[in-house]
């Protein structure tokens, strides 16, 4: 994907609110069309970015137990040697992501399918504490 | 949530005029689904044309206005899907719930 010792690496920090998803997603997207050297389905790459960030968010903004405005999400993403990292960090409480069960395909409810799209784009995911909050982790492999 | 109703021999065309279809508008879509539903509009066809992008969120509101149509013996179907949007509806399985016509014209002229 990137060329010898190239590397892009964004940290973006954006008030806790659903306003911001879309800005969100659209640097992803941009950031799945610059990439170099990328065989892949470009533009499947550039919604599947833009969709697990905005879940990512979404997820930390729901997961926060006081929304207030002045409580942020941070968003980091690092693409070096083929290797896609995006961690979203939040200030909530957090959950358990072993928890979160897969949805019922035969009996579908409104919710419960963001973690299900993450986990079936992404290669691997994890979340942990942090020193101020939570970290969610996804990796994913760019061939 | 920009959305343009239109009537056609009893049956609601929801136009969507909204590129994303997330969870920062999508519970305004389940409001005014549930609103037309409760004001006996239950023939509804949400015309995706053009939305480019859908969460899990936008989703779970469609998925809202099918079961609250259907609570109310009415029909709630989708069309105009762009492939990615489709794609989404195929990755949750919600394709086996709905019925999706490739334009509105299609929904219309459903037997």
């Amino acid at each position: 994907m990137c060329e010898e010792g190239c590397c892009i690496h964004l940290d973006i920090v954006v008030p806790n609110q659903t306003r911001y998803l879309g800005l969100i997603g659209n640097i992803a997207e941009q950031l799945a069309r610059v990439l170099d050297g990328y065989s892949g389905d470009r533009d499947a790459l550039a919604y599947h970015l833009n969709l697990v960030l905005t879940e990512a968010m979404v997820n930390a903004i729901e997961h926060c137990p006081e929304n207030q405005p002045r409580k942020t999400v941070r968003v980091c993403i690092y693409i070096a040697d083929k290797e896609l990292n995006i961690h979203v960090h939040d200030q909530g409480q957090g959950f358990d992501l072993d928890a979160v069960p897969a949805p019922d395909f035969d009996d579908p409810c409104e919710r419960g399918r963001g973690i299900f799209l993450i986990r079936t784009l992404m290669d691997t995911v994890a979340y942990r504490k942090t020193d101020n909050g939570n970290v969610l982790e996804m990796y994913k492999k760019l061939e | 949530m920009q959305i343009a109703t239109a009537k056609h021999d009893g049956k609601t065309v929801l136009s969507l005029k909204e590129e994303r279809l997330d969870a920062h508008n999508s519970s305004d879509l389940r409001d005014q689904i549930l609103k037309l539903l409760e004001n006996g509009d239950t023939q509804l066809i949400v015309d995706l044309a053009g939305v480019r992008f859908i969460d899990s969120s936008g989703l779970g509101a469609l998925l809202s206005g099918y079961k609250n149509a259907s609570l109310r013996s009415g029909s709630f179907v989708l069309a105009g899907l762009q492939p990615r949007v489709q794609s989404m509806f195929e990755l949750t399985r919600l394709h086996r719930v709905f019925d999706i016509y490739p334009s509105v014209e299609g929904a219309l002229n459903k037997a």
